[in-house]
């Protein structure tokens, strides 16, 4: 038994986190090992691309952004997506959506975690970050969408950090959460994650010189594509939470991101129907990026492959949500769904976004991108830390609900 | 003077025990708390040879403020350390300027599409002028071999490598176009590029911290990335330097087209316009009423590249 200290402090706080975040069975070991020399490669990677320089990667003057970039975008969009979560959760009360947001907004740190991790080491001098802190660095703001992009972000990842943070620590002292300190603050991370993807999307859709992404279609379509995919990677992680351990998720949860996914995937299908109608229809100069993605351009076609796979992973996963059996839950067959629309959008969202806006160059080249190896390692590191960030907060977070909620029945006091 | 800068000192040192930081004493101290540390760090590989003399100048280096911003007196302290550091690092004597612009000057460009025969004597004059990289071969300028009926550089042919000129075809170079309202510079998330007064856009090298936002935002395809160390053959570095224009590089910085502010701030054409050798191109003050540019304008058919952007580059096309 716990004593019945009404405070039990920071320190034991903190403690009793890292004591439930590192605990676990022999899956969890295995899960926990590869995590970490997965990132142990990236780190190694990383220094030979600090030393050498961005000359490791497979970028160049022509595709000067890549797999890191890519990245960074579609994770955004994953981040922004807790939203859908905590819209329902906070403002409808809805119940179900209340006992799993927490996970929406661990997911949503570890995403921003992997984010700021992409910008960082697709820098070319990263120990001149400084110079980018406003105050004692030269912040280019209001001009430059990515000083935006970079408070957006950095508040973002305070909002989702703290407010779950506030809640929790409530909830292990056994004290209930004062309304009024936390939810001005989940109001604000509502706008906020909306304006997460649209600063991202306005950071290529405000550059005329690359006509594959001025097009106004792009934030709305960020905000859709994200806001199936970022379900579809909560729910992922809903399944393993309940098939691995024993915290009740109610199935009615599945069904009503099913939902949400359905809505959100649908509408990203018509738009990027809407895109591809207008650059084919009337083929100018501009569609010919679009040219490159889907069908290849002067013999270059290292895309088109990914772009099919992406846009069938897409279709299918969305019928597979659209017509599934939503009164039983079927964890293999959710999987499957959430996994290829997911694996689908990120294809779409990084790669196919990103790439074809550098091809054919402003004068006309057209060149094929091709990651390389070091650059797939850090990347890989990256994801893994993001992976590991998730898994520490979303541990001792489940088991402090848990726990309160067992003890609910005492509850009195308010924190 | 050097009591003077002796008091200067003292007065720094003082207010940063009065703890009134302002930005630069800040750094200093952030400096003087890290720097036993950290020194490597920021000197990178080289630690083996590096003095400590080169270590300190290095440290300095790192923590100084972005060019804009300096002070002249600023301006020439770093000119001096960079100067020490050549000398230090590579044994190499050179002279670096940090000429502001001229009153009442803005340079403009002007190129005759119909002299042009694609010889790239401007090329090769810009590689060794500007000290430019010669293992990735990188070229500010680029000439386009384009087929008649066409006047839009993104149909040729930059890659052509035969002998010039080729009968029915003609030629189009191409650059950083100092654009008046340039995208580049709004990109740029740390003011590291700005347009200088006389409409010459320039980098600090110093201050870029490599994100490439601005290659991306260009329409002109005008900015080269430093991928890795730039590499000059000792013999062929040009140690004429300008802090704004043809000084080394490193790697992890964006550099481009300066219309070499180390020449045309002493009155020389710019290496392209000089090395010319069929006379395509004409560089000068756009306010002088009496200079070439300013006849061209007047009285040639002159077109720009992708005038729908409304970028305003100071770069003409025109023909005889
Ligand atoms: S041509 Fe490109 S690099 Fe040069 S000023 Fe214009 S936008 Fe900037
Ligand atoms: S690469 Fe350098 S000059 Fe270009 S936008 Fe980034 S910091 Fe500015």
């Amino acid at each position: 038994m716990m004593t019945t200290n009404p405070d039990k402090g920071i320190v034991a706080f903190v403690s009793d986190c890292m004591r439930w975040a590192f605990t676990g069975g022999t899956v969890f070991k295995i899960y926990l090992a590869v995590v970490l020399i997965l990132m142990v490669m990236g780190g190694v990677a990383y220094s030979r691309q600090f030393q050498e320089g961005l000359i490791v990667t497979g970028m160049t003057n022509i595709v000067s952004w890549g797999l890191y970039i890519s990245n960074f975008t579609f994770f955004v969009g994953v981040a922004a997506a807790a939203v859908m979560l905590i819209l329902p959760a906070y403002m409808l009360k809805d119940k179900d959506l209340q006992e799993v947001v927490i996970i929406g907004e661990g997911v949503a740190v570890g995403a921003l975690v992997m984010c700021l991790m992409f910008i960082t080491v697709d820098m070319g001098s990263p120990l001149k970050v400084w110079h980018m802190i406003p105050g004692i660095g030269l912040f280019n703001w209001p001009s430059s969408i990515l000083t935006w992009d970079v408070l957006v972000l950095n508040g973002y990842l305070a909002l989702n950090g703290l407010v779950p943070l506030y809640i929790l620590y409530c909830n292990y002292n056994n004290r209930k959460p004062v309304g009024w300190k936390y939810m001005p603050f989940v109001f604000l991370s509502i706008f906020w994650a909306v304006s997460i993807h649209m600063t991202t999307a306005f950071l290529y859709q405000g550059l005329p010189a690359r006509p594959f992404w001025n097009n106004p279609l792009l934030g709305p379509r960020f905000l859709a594509s994200a806001f199936a995919a970022g379900p579809a990677v909560i729910m992922m992680v809903l399944i393993a939470i309940k098939e691995q351990t024993t915290y009740p998720v109610d199935i009615n949860i599945f069904r009503k991101l099913n939902r949400i996914i359905v809505v959100s995937a649908v509408i990203n299908l018509i738009m990027l129907f809407s895109e591809v109608f207008k650059e084919f229809y009337n083929f100018t100069h501009h569609s010919l990026s679009a040219q490159y993605l889907f069908f290849g351009l002067d013999g270059h076609d290292s895309l088109v492959p990914w772009i099919w796979t992406a846009i069938s992973l897409n279709i299918f996963g969305t019928l597979l949500f659209a017509f599934g059996p939503s009164i039983k839950y079927r964890p293999r067959y959710l999987m499957l769904a959430a996994a290829s629309l997911f694996t689908g959008i990120w294809i779409e969202k990084g790669f196919g976004l990103i790439i074809p806006g550098f091809v054919p160059s402003p004068m006309g080249e057209v060149v094929d991108y091709t990651p390389s190896s070091t650059e797939i390692m850090i990347t890989l590191g990256v994801l893994a830390t993001g992976a590991l960030v998730v898994t520490l907060l979303i541990k001792p977070a489940l088991i402090i609900l848990r726990k309160h909620k067992e003890d609910a029945v005492e509850t009195t006091a308010s924190c | 003077m050097s009591s003077e800068n002796k008091k200067d000192e003292e007065m720094k040192t003082n207010k940063v025990l009065a703890g009134k930081t302002t930005r630069r004493n800040f750094m200093k101290n952030l400096s003087i708390a890290a720097a036993a540390g950290s020194a490597g760090l920021v000197t990178g590989g080289c630690a083996g040879s590096a003095t400590s003399e080169e270590a300190g100048l290095k440290w300095e280096e790192y923590f100084k403020n972005n060019y804009r911003l300096m002070t002249q007196k600023e301006k020439d302290e770093t000119v001096a350390r960079l100067v020490r550091l050549a000398k230090l690092r590579d044994n190499r004597d050179i002279q670096m300027s940090n000429q502001g612009p001229h009153e009442n000057v803005l340079f403009g460009y002007a190129f005759n599409i119909s002299r042009c025969k694609g010889y790239m004597d401007c090329v090769e004059a810009c590689v060794q002028e500007n000290n430019l990289d010669r293992k990735s071969k990188t070229q500010y300028i680029r000439i386009f071999e384009m087929d008649p009926g066409q006047l839009d550089p993104t149909t040729g042919d930059g890659k052509f490598h035969h002998e010039v000129p080729v009968d029915g075809k003609f030629y189009m170079g191409v650059q950083c176009f100092h654009c008046e309202n340039a995208p580049c510079i709004k990109a740029c998330p740390t003011k590291a590029t700005w347009r200088e007064p006389d409409g010459i856009v320039v980098v600090d090298y110093d201050w870029c911290i490599g994100c490439r936002y601005c290659l991306a935002a260009c329409p002109y395809w005008g900015r080269r990335f430093n991928w890795g160390d730039p590499q000059v053959p000792e013999a062929e570095v040009n140690v004429d330097q300008h802090y704004l224009g043809n000084r080394m590089r490193m790697k992890g910085v964006m550099e481009k087209c300066t219309f070499c502010v180390q020449r045309t701030r002493k009155g020389k054409l710019p290496a392209c316009a000089n090395a010319c050798p069929t006379g395509s191109r004409v560089f000068g003050n756009l306010l002088d009423p009496n200079s070439e540019i300013r006849f061209v304008l007047a009285n040639k058919k002159v077109f720009r590249f992708k005038e729908e952007l409304g970028t305003d580059p100071k770069f003409w096309y025109f023909m005889d």
